[in-house]
């Protein structure tokens, strides 16, 4: 997969980036700069940098500036930069491998998009206890912790309509083999942390 | 009789239950049984791979192994929502090709009593298997009620086309199957450019702003082609389109009553069954109106009988006696 010999120098940046992104080789030493990615993504006009702009940062080792983007938490996974790019670059790979690393590294705390990881915390708290989402209990908790003025407002507007309609569980449903479940997800951590190699 | 392994996923339990409900109707209709695997788990949607790998990885893998037979025989896993179908047949496929993180998801694995062969399950999305599998033959024979003169705008989303693990069973940027599908039902099937554009996803919850947008560009250009419903494969799509049409309205000043269905309720009308029995009514903009323009009625939206008051000039009723 790499590009140049890391054995011979320090990996960087993009080697981690590289190294950290599941899957076969994400390509991401191959961008050409063609822009193609900004061009075709959905919400570029709102990000920080550009995915073209950021593949540029990211070989230029600028990694705080990377991780402190809005970019990767402003993806909203819809793949059209990755189908249509000419270097067939794992681009929204790329994205979520971001998200992982400013999480990691704490920058994300900084970006204008500094709820984004509560909310997937809290989507996955859920499913880590039961096995399943709850809507209910996630747009709940994570109003309260992120928009507290509005948390009411923004949960009820939504739930009372899916209430009405049948369209929602008040309480979550858990899953039988529970405890099975979360001794996989226990070695499953334990494994991405000791390995290094997150891949 | 066809059978195949379901993973309804979680919104289909609750929030898309009228996408599960009519899937099943239909099924019988088409001799196609879907057998739920036991005790199945979320699938992580878009959030656990923002967080971490091989928790995501294994999560995914959970059901994978659930679904795997234990004679060996090749498995058809199908998914009816894109996300819960990407993220399955995703980890399978990266799992094939990387068998360094297939063995730690195995170790991981093993702590339930658990273990995965990648590539011994093959995950399929549901309308691959209603277009492929039935084919438009079988299902234009089924039809009794034609959807003659409903307007109807196919909505693929992204999953399901992009990036590309579906197989190549539709193109990734003007995908028309469908439309098809729309076709055969007898509905007028209307061509709008942004069919197979993002809904917002998750945005709805983390960046209101950004995700208006994306929906309002969908509901302009399908009612822009005047179309009377969007019809779509994805509780995600349906509940952004459906749940947030009214926010979209007032942050925009638009006016949109577009109704958002599952393509299975139109199957199950164009069937025969009643609206009821195609689950609809659980929408928040009602799909009532569009369908008994095309004379399909409701039973309940039927008027009822006005109840009779009384007027002046009528006899006293009874009235019991005062006690003590």
């Amino acid at each position: 997969m790499a590009v140049l010999d890391t054995r011979t120098r320090a990996p960087t940046f993009l080697d981690e980036v590289v190294a950290d992104t599941p899957g076969d080789d994400p390509r991401l030493d191959l961008c050409i700069q063609c822009g193609t990615c900004g061009g075709s993504c959905p919400s570029a006009a709102d990000m920080d940098h550009t995915p073209r702009q950021l593949f540029a940062m990211i070989a230029a080792g600028m990694r705080d500036e990377v991780l402190r983007s809005n970019s990767p938490w402003y993806c909203v996974s819809c793949y059209y930069c990755m189908v249509r790019c000419p270097q067939e670059i794992h681009i929204t790979d790329i994205m979520y491998t971001l998200k992982r690393k400013a999480i990691a590294a704490g920058h994300y705390r900084k970006s204008s998009a500094a709820d984004a990881p509560g909310f997937s915390e809290t989507f996955i708290d859920f499913v880590e206890n039961y096995g399943r989402s709850f809507e209910l209990g996630l747009a709940t908790r994570y109003h309260l912790r992120h928009h507290p003025v509005d948390a009411m407002r923004k949960a009820s507007s939504l739930g009372l309509g899916l209430w009405r309609r049948g369209r929602m569980d008040l309480t979550p449903r858990r899953i039988k083999d529970l405890e099975g479940l979360k001794a996989i997800l226990a070695k499953a951590r334990e494994l991405e942390t000791s390995g290094g190699d997150q891949r | 009789m066809k059978a195949y392994s379901y993973y309804p996923g979680c919104s289909l339990e609750k929030n898309a239950r009228s996408y599960h409900e009519s899937l099943m109707a239909v099924a019988r209709r088409l001799n196609l049984s879907f057998d739920e695997i036991d005790d199945w788990n979320c699938c992580g949607a878009t959030e656990y791979i923002a967080l971490s790998v091989m928790p995501a990885y294994a999560l995914v893998a959970r059901n994978l192994a659930l679904a795997a037979p234990d004679n060996g025989d090749p498995v058809q896993l199908i998914a009816p929502c894109s996300a819960c179908f990407l993220n399955l047949r995703k980890a399978d496929e990266y799992l094939q090709r990387r068998p360094d993180m297939a063995q730690k998801v195995n170790v991981a694995l093993a702590e339930g009593g658990l273990e995965y062969d990648p590539g011994s399950v093959k995950v399929r999305h549901l309308l691959e298997v209603i277009v492929r599998d039935v084919g438009f033959e079988s299902i234009g024979a089924q039809v009794v009620d034609p959807l003659t003169g409903l307007r109807v705008a196919p909505y693929y989303g992204c999953l399901i086309v992009r990036p590309g693990f579906n197989g190549g069973f539709d193109d990734p940027e003007y995908p028309t199957t469908l439309d098809r599908l729309m076709g055969v039902l007898g509905a007028d099937v209307v061509n709008y450019p942004v069919k197979a554009h993002c809904c917002g996803g998750h945005m709805t919850q983390i960046s209101e702003s950004i995700a208006l947008e994306l929906l309002r560009r969908l509901l302009k250009s399908a009612n822009d082609a005047e179309a009377d419903v969007i019809v779509t494969l994805c509780p995600m799509c349906q509940l952004n389109l459906d749940a947030y049409q009214d926010a979209v309205n007032r942050h925009f000043g638009t006016n949109f009553q577009i109704p958002i269905l599952y393509f299975t309720q139109l199957m199950a009308l164009a069937f025969g069954l009643s609206p009821e029995a195609a689950g609809i009514g659980q929408e928040f903009v009602d799909a009532r109106p569009a369908l008994a323009r095309i004379g399909m009625e409701s039973e309940e939206e039927k008027p009822a009988p006005r109840s009779r008051r009384r007027d002046k000039v009528a006899l006293p009723m009874p009235a019991m006696p005062e006690e003590g």
